[in-house]
């Protein structure tokens, strides 16, 4: 080590992936990865999620888990992301592509993508 | 991509409850079911929550489970990691309403609530065989900062500025132990790390090197700076196998990234550190034994003065920090000496760490701000006594400390409070003790660690702490003289004002403590000849009642001295002068007929 630059680089590298563990982030965005969403194609979902969280340097501000059912398993892959103090949003019919603009338009934008939630046809 | 972490409790207490085989187990299931790519297992140090182990979380969520088993695996791996639903059996803090969709925040429960982690601010929360998980949580900035931004006095005054004092039990200021080392001139100084943690029931210090080693490496550079020493050594017992492990690790890693060695961030400053395993003698924990144990020689104390900051390791200036301590040092630099003494009390700054251990709930590790009440430990953080027992006293400070009974239960802990009611801050083991413990017995139990560690070098030690177990042993069979207790006392006081080092010097304190608050319970074992407790074997009847008694002939067949006689369906006796008093008939007596008097 041979400079202060040279930790605060290491830091950065590291501290997107220990944010995970600190578990007081703003927003989460849960999939439901019952039998029925699995099937639909939530895992590819998920990781797209967890990915594009990292990519866009939201890890310290949004986390990304699974839950179970959801209960509407056509609608299936389903998403919701809770914000404190705002409506629950839900997305239905989930895709690897829409979960991308999801993340940069609703997450990081902080406009839902009101094409894909579930109140629309 | 990284999805989800599982931390798995790595610390001493969930590995000897098997942590080590559910990891393994949970490495291969998650390969087996193709979750290696997304989810990480995690290595860390100690939860705390010692009694519920082996312990797992699972972030993001925040999921703790406890009590794991191997069985528990594959239904975590299936359930929870893959479909997302959290084995519920397994969880400690389940849902509430407020929380419906997930887990409350381990913050939020009582055991976690009324904590303030900073030693162990880390423990269970990276990987202590990772010197990446530690860079990401700030750590070396504190060394980083300090070598390149601050002069060595100003890192002294910082420290002194903080009100930090030694957390190995006499709470002496860190800064000023630091100053006077540093004043000394001399070619080479040392820093010692104490680690020779030997009182029964502590485990601070073991769980602060496994769970975080990079922040002691790195507050002994900072100290090695502070007062112009090169080199500094670990003082760690044989029995923390792990903790050496790990100790090990870390500064092999650190030495790879520069962080020990020569010319440290670019700087003129060089500093290394060396190992050295205690073979377990509670005496080397104080500071002149272990320091000529270091040198090579049998671990006896010498006199102070000289104190080591003028002649200490190989005759030259050394400061000799408890692993606590250490731990405290990169967040006082890093977070700045005000916020470090804006917690705690008038002297005493800042946080202590406490092994909960004895007649309590929640066993384990927790650390408090100074003044929080004793009350505030056993019962809100604690859980309270198992059973619906009544509290009776707690021990601190191990074979060094006192017994603080239920009247004092609201004394706010700090250094001065605890020495002013007779116990001390010891290191910070605090075992509970309920109504069914005999405070004669638990004075003769320290007495008898103390007699078997005193190294023999001067006599109120080995002669005096003799004498005085062979008193306790006296009472505690029904021999004791009213005249005893007078004389224990005498003889305390006189082993407190003559004995060479603090072993001897503190050893009388159970006793001492013990006769101040229990008297009555000693008057009970002389005059009486009864040990309230029931626990003194000597004083001890059962007694069988004849109303109660069917004349099943259980207890007859039960005793394995053959000494309960009687007929068939009528009431048995028990031979007072061949019972054992092993309690075996009560125990099995299915009317509860038998009575401990």
């Amino acid at each position: 080590m041979k400079s202060l630059q040279e930790l605060a680089e290491i830091r950065d590298k590291m501290k997107g992936k220990v944010a995970l563990r600190e578990g007081h982030n703003d927003v989460r965005i849960v999939v439901g990865m019952a039998t029925c969403g699995i099937a639909a194609g939530a895992r590819p979902v998920l990781n797209t999620l967890v990915e594009e969280v990292e990519k866009q340097g939201l890890t310290e501000h949004a986390t990304v888990s699974q839950t179970g059912c959801i209960g509407i398993c056509r609608l299936e892959p389903i998403v919701e992301v809770f914000e404190a103090g705002k409506e629950k949003i839900t997305y239905v019919k989930m895709t690897p592509e829409k979960a991308k603009q999801v993340v940069k338009e609703h997450i990081k934008g902080g406009t839902p993508v009101y094409e894909y939630t579930i109140g629309e046809k | 991509m990284i999805r989800s972490h599982v931390l798995v409790c790595g610390g001493t207490g969930c590995t000897s409850s098997g942590s080590p085989a559910i990891r393994e187990h949970l490495e291969k299931e998650l390969k087996r079911q193709g979750l290696d790519e997304e989810i990480k297992v995690v290595q860390t140090g100690c939860f705390g929550l010692c009694a519920l182990g082996p312990i797992m979380i699972v972030y993001p969520e925040g999921t703790f489970y406890s009590r794991v088993t191997e069985n528990d695996v594959t239904e975590i791996v299936s359930e929870h990691l893959l479909k997302g639903r959290p084995v519920e059996r397994l969880i400690y803090n389940p849902k509430t309403e407020d929380m419906p969709h997930g887990v409350t925040s381990l913050s939020e429960t009582p055991f976690y609530k009324s904590q303030k982690r900073i030693a162990l601010r880390n423990c269970g929360v990276i990987d202590p065989e990772q010197i990446d998980e530690y860079i990401a949580v700030d750590g070396y900035l504190a060394l980083g900062k300090v070598l390149t931004e601050m002069k060595p006095q100003e890192v002294i005054d910082l420290i002194k500025a903080s009100g930090l004092r030694g957390r190995g039990g006499a709470g002496f200021p860190t800064g000023t132990k630091w100053q006077f080392a540093a004043n000394n001139a001399a070619d080479e100084k040392y820093v010692i790390c104490n680690a020779d943690e030997g009182d029964p029931g502590a485990f601070m210090d073991r769980s602060v090197l496994e769970g975080d080693p990079h922040a002691v490496l790195e507050a002994m550079a900072i100290a090695g700076y502070a007062i112009g020493g090169t080199h500094g050594y670990i003082y760690v017992r044989a029995e923390y196998p792990i903790a050496v492990k790990r100790l090990k690790i870390a500064i092999d890693q650190a030495r790879k990234y520069g962080l020990l060695g020569k010319n440290i961030f670019g700087t003129s400053f060089s500093f290394d550190i060396d190992i050295r395993l205690g073979a377990g003698a509670f005496v080397c924990g104080e500071e002149t034994a272990l320091m000529t144990s270091i040198e090579g020689f049998r671990g006896e104390p010498r006199n102070k003065p000289p104190f080591p900051a003028v002649k200490g390791l190989f005759a030259k200036p050394t400061i000799i920090n408890n692993v606590e301590t250490l731990a405290n040092i990169p967040q006082i630099i890093v977070q700045g000496p005000e916020w470090f003494s804006s917690m705690g009390t008038d002297c005493s700054k800042g946080t202590k760490v406490f092994a909960l251990g004895g007649k309590i709930n929640n066993t384990g590790l927790v650390e408090i701000p100074m003044g929080t009440t004793l009350r505030q430990i056993l019962f809100e953080i604690g859980g309270g006594i198992p059973d619906g027992k009544m509290f009776k006293a707690a021990q601190t400070g191990g074979p060094s400390g006192g017994c603080i009974p239920a009247q004092h239960l609201d004394t706010p802990i700090d250094y001065e409070n605890l020495k002013a009611i007779g116990s001390m801050m010891g290191s910070g083991g605090l075992i509970v003790m309920d109504e069914d413990n005999c405070m004669v017995d638990i004075a003769r139990f320290f007495l008898e660690f103390t007699v078997d560690e005193s190294c023999g070098k001067c006599t109120p030690c080995r002669i005096g702490t003799r004498r005085l177990l062979e008193m306790l042993n006296k009472i505690i069979e029904g021999n004791g003289t009213l005249e005893d207790l007078d004389k224990m006392e005498e003889l305390c006081h006189y082993i407190t004002n003559n004995a060479l080092c603090g072993l001897g010097q503190t050893a009388p304190n159970p006793v001492l403590s013990t006769l101040r608050y229990f008297r009555d319970e000693y008057v009970a074992h002389v005059v009486d000849k009864r040990c309230p407790a029931g626990v003194c074997k000597k004083l001890l009847r059962y007694e069988i009642d004849p109303n109660k008694c069917t004349g099943c002939t259980l207890c007859a067949r039960k005793c394995p001295v053959s000494c309960i006689a009687g007929k068939v369906k009528e009431p048995h006796v028990i031979d007072q002068s061949k019972c054992i008093k092993c309690g075996a008939c009560m125990e099995n007596c299915k009317f509860g007929a038998i009575s401990k008097k």
